[in-house]
């Protein structure tokens, strides 16, 4: 009995070991494939600029683009980080663009869709690539402060006051400025996004505008991204301000009107920038380049403009390629 | 309540034609969350045991620091796993942020602590004459640990399953190290966080659901091996109690030398 046990125990913990060690190639495999290519044309890539600017370092890069998959003219990096803001990843408009984009240049964008305030942070600190945001006076920062270059006008949707259908603070048909003092004085519940994103910086804007220092009980600030704002001020009969893109995504699940619309001072606009290669040497300078080409291109605007017209009835964005601001009347 | 119905008619149609993003996204989920779970147990368990087992100055301290561990807010090893991986910070060059193993590394993280702490609750309950029994029968030092933990078994498959069940229903972090991006990091939970805000309600409760499945799918099956291990063992008591009709307490000391040491054999 004895000698027979230990060789026992032994084969048990043999087959232990084997099933573990397969689980973990058949897994490792399993996610290989993916994880191989970003670390290749990531790591080395990046690398390869950051040591020697942008032309010289081809040849290395071209090999390693040759031995990913497809093999076409392929991009010496692939990878492009896109930094932009939830209302382009909530209306699903991303999910559009970014496929065109990946089919025609070879590019493999990485979309991350955070609060514009995020977005900006992270292209000053050259983590991402290319920045889709609607915060015009913090983006001209930018590109003073040299950060961010070849930044041009993409599209426009607008802002609109949404609230509960009753409207006890009276606010239908107002300007933006008169409706939001009609809200203070009656200490009608306000909720704000209180996030630091695009639509948050237009909010506060409006409150200066109307010279109102914004605080107490009737205004509460969620910290959450719009959709959920929306859904915040539907529960509690609150008043907001949003895109009307996303409204309308959501308009179905929410209990809350249209109040205050077509004040100049309402316009919602997006930019589309590169972050400085200057300042950051493992940007990819060259994909951010092609992504902002791409979105004012005829053919991208013509589909922003066609973008949930079927869903929705009418389309959430507006192109706005070739414009200024000033066109804009902003 | 009808949003609950149109859910889980969604679920049923997402299941039953095996959508192929669903699919995708559920089975990278399994993976992430399953290796992370496994480099988990191979850093937790042995570092459990050597915590719960080895007299050295300073233990009381690190004890703690797992306890406190085993709550590690995912939203804060999200933050410090991004800093540590972004192309500009310290392991920037790999070039790993905002892919799959970004996530692995994450939820390992998260993992570790709970796998750990429970592997040195579960091993310090072993009764300890009975390690001092395996040590006077002479097991060498991998034996004896081969036999702690066989001994230990059912509350380190326990550990296993709440490391599993904390990774695989974490949010913050594969939220900021993975970026839910679409075909490529987007796992159950940051999809469904990801539908609620695009106000997708049906479709954010039929991949809760498939989410709950998938937890439980995977905390079965480590229950069945949990249980078929202890089938023999059930198998010996029997024999035993109808020989000397000893009352049940799982597998003691008395037993084990009452009727010698075969007992552990399967």
């Amino acid at each position: 009995m004895r000698s027979e046990k230990p060789v026992k125990r032994r084969a048990l913990a043999l087959f232990t070991l084997i099933l573990v060690s397969v689980l973990v190639a058949s897994m490792l495999s399993g996610c290989g494939g993916k994880k191989e290519e970003t670390p290749t044309s990531g790591g080395a890539g990046q690398s390869d600029t950051a040591a020697s600017g942008t032309e010289k370092a081809e040849p290395k890069e071209g090999e390693t683009a040759g031995t990913s998959a497809e093999g076409k003219t392929e991009p010496e990096v692939k990878e492009v980080i896109l930094a932009t803001t939830t209302s382009t990843m909530d209306t699903g408009l991303l999910d559009v663009l970014i496929p065109e984009f990946e089919k025609e240049t070879g590019y493999v964008v990485k979309p991350i869709g955070v609060g514009t305030g995020q977005a900006l942070e992270m292209g000053k600190r050259g983590e991402a690539d290319v920045l889709l945001v609607h915060a015009p006076a913090a983006e001209k920062e930018m590109v003073e402060s040299g950060y961010a270059i070849n930044r041009k006008l993409v599209m426009h949707n607008d802002f609109i006051i949404v609230g509960p259908p009753g409207d006890p603070a009276g606010t239908k048909g107002k300007s933006a400025s008169d409706a939001l003092k009609a809200i203070a004085e009656k200490q009608a519940l306000f909720v704000s996004r209180g996030d630091d994103s695009g639509t948050h910086k237009k909010e506060k804007d409006l409150w200066k505008a109307a010279s109102i220092q914004p605080s107490g009980k009737w205004y509460q600030e969620t910290g959450l991204g719009m959709g959920q704002t929306l859904n915040v001020a539907s529960e509690k009969s609150g008043y907001t301000l949003t895109d009307r893109g996303t409204y309308l995504a959501l308009k179905k699940n929410l209990s809350l009107e249209v109040l205050v619309e077509g004040d100049p001072r309402l316009l919602n606009i997006y930019h589309v920038m590169q972050v400085n290669p200057e300042k950051w040497p493992k940007v990819n300078a060259k994909g951010a380049e092609a992504f902002v080409d791409f979105m004012v291109s005829e053919k991208t605007q013509k589909i922003i403009s066609e973008f949930g017209m079927a869903e929705y009835g009418s389309p959430l964005f507006f192109p706005d390629a070739g414009k200024s601001e000033e066109d804009l009347g902003a | 309540m009808d949003l609950i119905w149109e859910g889980i008619r969604e679920a049923i149609r997402l299941l039953g034609s095996f959508d192929r993003e669903v699919v995708a996204v559920t089975l990278l989920t399994f993976k992430v969350s399953g290796l992370a779970t496994l480099i988990s147990i191979l850093i937790g368990v042995p570092l459990g045991t050597f915590l719960g087992l080895k007299a050295f100055r300073g233990r009381g301290i690190w004890v703690g620091l797992v306890n406190m561990g085993m709550g590690l807010p995912p939203v804060i090893v999200g933050l410090l796993v991004s800093i540590m991986l972004w192309r500009n910070g310290p392991f920037g060059a790999l070039g790993l942020i905002y892919t799959p193993a970004a996530m692995v590394i994450a939820q390992a993280v998260i993992a570790s602590p709970i796998v750990t702490g429970l592997s040195m609750a579960a091993v310090q309950q072993v009764d300890p004459r009975l390690r001092l029994q395996i040590t006077a029968l002479g097991a060498s030092g991998w034996q004896y640990f081969w036999l702690l933990l066989r001994e230990a078994r059912l509350s380190l498959l326990a550990a296993i399953i709440a490391g599993f069940g904390g990774v695989i229903s974490e949010i913050g972090a594969s939220q900021m190290v993975g970026g839910n991006i679409k075909g490529y990091t987007r796992v159950l939970t940051t999809a469904i966080a990801m539908e609620v805000s695009r106000g997708h309600f049906g479709l954010a409760i039929a991949l809760s659901i498939i989410l709950l499945l998938l937890a439980y799918g995977v905390a079965y099956g480590l229950t069945v091996i949990q249980q078929r291990g202890r089938a023999p063992v059930r198998q010996d008591y029997r024999l035993r109690m109808r020989r000397n009709t000893e009352v049940d307490h799982g597998p003691s000391l008395e037993r084990e030398t009452s009727a010698g040491f075969p007992s552990y054999r399967t």
